[in-house]
């Protein structure tokens, strides 16, 4: 009986696995397919031979056919991703030393409408932003989504690092301040050292997060060269004239970046998930 | 801490920047989007004429809007249904001591790392039913199989499915993460709990029954509330795998609102939907935020 209970259990274990694995398989196997054997009916069966063509079409595009590569796209994924991961990880970090350490009037209620950004439609700030974004130049430009992925990331970063700060106890801190440390020196000294961690946590978060966005991308950057990659991917799959088996390849492409940082990183992810719910407030 | 006059402009100068952004680019962009929704703003010119709640009484009697808000609703009850089902399931599941649970743990997990777009894409040709000639393909092809092709079916290019579809792609992307909030949940529950069930008789199934789910409420609230914000604004991944669909049967307020504001220049109406998004998902929201912020210190 506790044997049967226990096959029974990881069968159920293993089932699940398989559904959320048969969107890798497809990917998989579909993008390394050569133009030959992509056939839909045989979708589900493994390539006779491995070929890398569909990736290279998805990359580089192909100009006979006038379609279009991703790589401009993933390369614009990236100038924007990482300014825009790191600047406003620095800003959390400041926030939440100031949240936690330096606590003024009123800072738990400034702090709450906060974090009621990160909950927010962004359908309800996109007309504004629009306006507001070509007023000053930054429509249309890399720079611009630049900017309004660190000013909608305040709220995430933010909370995370009040939270993480919240375990540095603070009689260290007044320690350092008998000894002559002031605010600058307390957070240089004593709080980015043990911050590492920390900026892992908010910076594999805003990287996933900003990477994976659409919506900004969709209404920011509408000229095609300067596109994220995810909207470029969602143009490419949306043409009736693009294989599937290059819309794989170049879903796989999109997918990249953050299943590597996922797989080795796994742990701060996780916590990044979980501080997202609020279940660790 | 005490603080002097130099700290609490520093601790100011660290503080303002991102408090100003946030009044500016979250409350004053929410306040001038409600105020366009009251004015007449129908094409690429703006036009701030007055006209009261005009534009909510015609979404209203918006035949796609009343679609729209009927597909959100069906799409939010399955998504949350099954995103909970499968989240605790899997959850008490891996619980019981598994070999490989890691491995388990983050294979169920992963799709979290994906973007809406990517999962859209591939189950756009995972759920594609196929033509006359290519015969069933995809999900299809694998139900007939394995000796389930009743289950076989037109997904979402079938009116009658339309949204339900979604929620299957959709819930493949979002059931590890419930699954991680409750593993993380039944983790930190005291195990001397449990151990005082087992020695006053109880079975693995009551202790589970009577002692952890009922201790797992926080978090089954937790879950409802981040996949109900998560579903009522759900548009990248309607975009990607299947568009408005036929009749608009996969139709949502987000794609809505962004067809008609920024394809169709009725900016008015774009801007009404956007605030009918925001406010329903602020009734849910901040007393939420209020009882995690008060109850969590």
């Amino acid at each position: 009986m506790q044997r049967l209970n226990r096959a029974l259990l990881y069968f159920a274990l293993i089932v699940f696995a398989i559904f959320y694995l048969l969107p890798v398989y497809v990917l998989l196997t579909t993008s390394l397919k050569n133009f030959a054997e992509v056939n839909l009916r045989s979708m589900w069966k493994l390539p006779q031979s491995m070929s890398l063509d569909s990736f290279k079409m998805a990359w580089g595009g192909n100009p006979l056919k006038g379609l279009k590569g991703l790589s401009q796209n993933f390369m614009n994924s990236i100038y924007l991703v990482v300014p825009a991961t790191i600047i406003s990880s620095l800003l959390g970090s400041m926030n939440g030393y100031v949240f936690t350490k330096w606590r003024f009037r009123y800072s738990d209620t400034i702090f709450s409408m906060i974090i009621f950004g990160m909950f927010i439609p962004y359908q309800s700030v996109l007309i504004p932003m629009v306006v507001v974004l070509q007023k000053i130049g930054l429509y249309g430009s890399i720079p611009g989504l630049i900017f309004v992925h660190c000013v909608y990331g305040i709220p995430i970063t933010t909370l995370i690092f009040r939270n993480y700060y919240a375990t540095v106890p603070t009689e260290i801190l007044e320690a350092a301040k008998i000894d002559g440390a002031g605010f600058l020196g307390i957070y240089r000294r004593i709080i980015l050292p043990v911050s590492m961690p920390g900026f892992a946590v908010v910076m594999i978060w805003q990287f996933t997060s900003i990477w994976n966005d659409f919506l900004f991308g969709l209404v920011v950057a509408q000229k095609p060269g300067i596109q994220p990659i995810t909207v470029a991917l969602n143009n490419l799959a949306g043409s009736y004239f693009v294989e599937w088996n290059i819309q794989m390849a170049g879903a796989l492409l999109t997918a990249i970046p953050p299943l590597l940082l996922y797989i080795f990183l796994g742990r701060y992810f996780m916590r990044g998930l979980l501080a997202g719910s609020l279940s660790g407030v | 801490m005490r603080k002097t006059k130099e700290e609490k402009i520093l601790s100011a100068l660290f503080i303002v920047p991102s408090i100003v952004l946030v009044l500016v680019f979250v409350y004053g962009f929410i306040a001038w989007t409600g105020w366009v929704s009251l004015t007449n703003w129908r094409d690429v010119f703006p036009d701030f004429t007055y006209v009261g709640l005009r534009n909510y009484i015609e979404l209203f009697q918006n035949l796609r809007f009343q679609i729209d808000f009927k597909n959100i609703l069906v799409f939010t009850v399955l998504f949350l249904f099954s995103c909970i089902v499968i989240g605790l399931f899997l959850a008490i599941l891996l619980d019981r001591k598994i070999r490989f649970e890691n491995v388990f743990r983050s294979l169920y997990l992963f799709p979290m790392a994906v973007s809406f777009i990517v999962t859209g894409v591939v189950w756009r040709w995972l759920l594609n039913p196929g033509t006359e000639a290519t015969g069933p393909i995809g999900i299809n092809m694998i139900l007939e199989q394995i000796g389930l092709g009743f289950l076989k079916s037109r997904w979402y290019t079938d009116p009658n499915i339309g949204i339900k579809a979604v929620v299957i792609a959709a819930v493949w992307q979002m059931s590890g993460y419930v699954m991680a909030m409750y593993l993380a949940g039944i983790r930190g529950i005291p195990n001397e709990l449990s151990e005082a069930a087992q020695v006053d008789g109880a079975s693995i199934w009551q202790i589970y029954r009577y002692v952890v789910l009922p201790l797992l409420r926080p978090i089954t609230l937790g879950a409802v509330i981040i996949l109900t914000h998560i579903s009522l604004k759900i548009f990248d991944l309607v975009v990607s795998m299947t568009g408005a669909g036929i009749g608009f049967s996969c139709d949502v307020p987000a794609l809505f609102m962004y067809d008609t504001t920024f394809r169709g220049n009725f900016f008015a109406q774009g801007a009404g939907i956007a605030t009918i998004l925001l406010i329903s998902i602020a009734i849910l929201i901040i007393p939420y935020l209020r009882y995690s912020l008060k109850t969590g210190g």
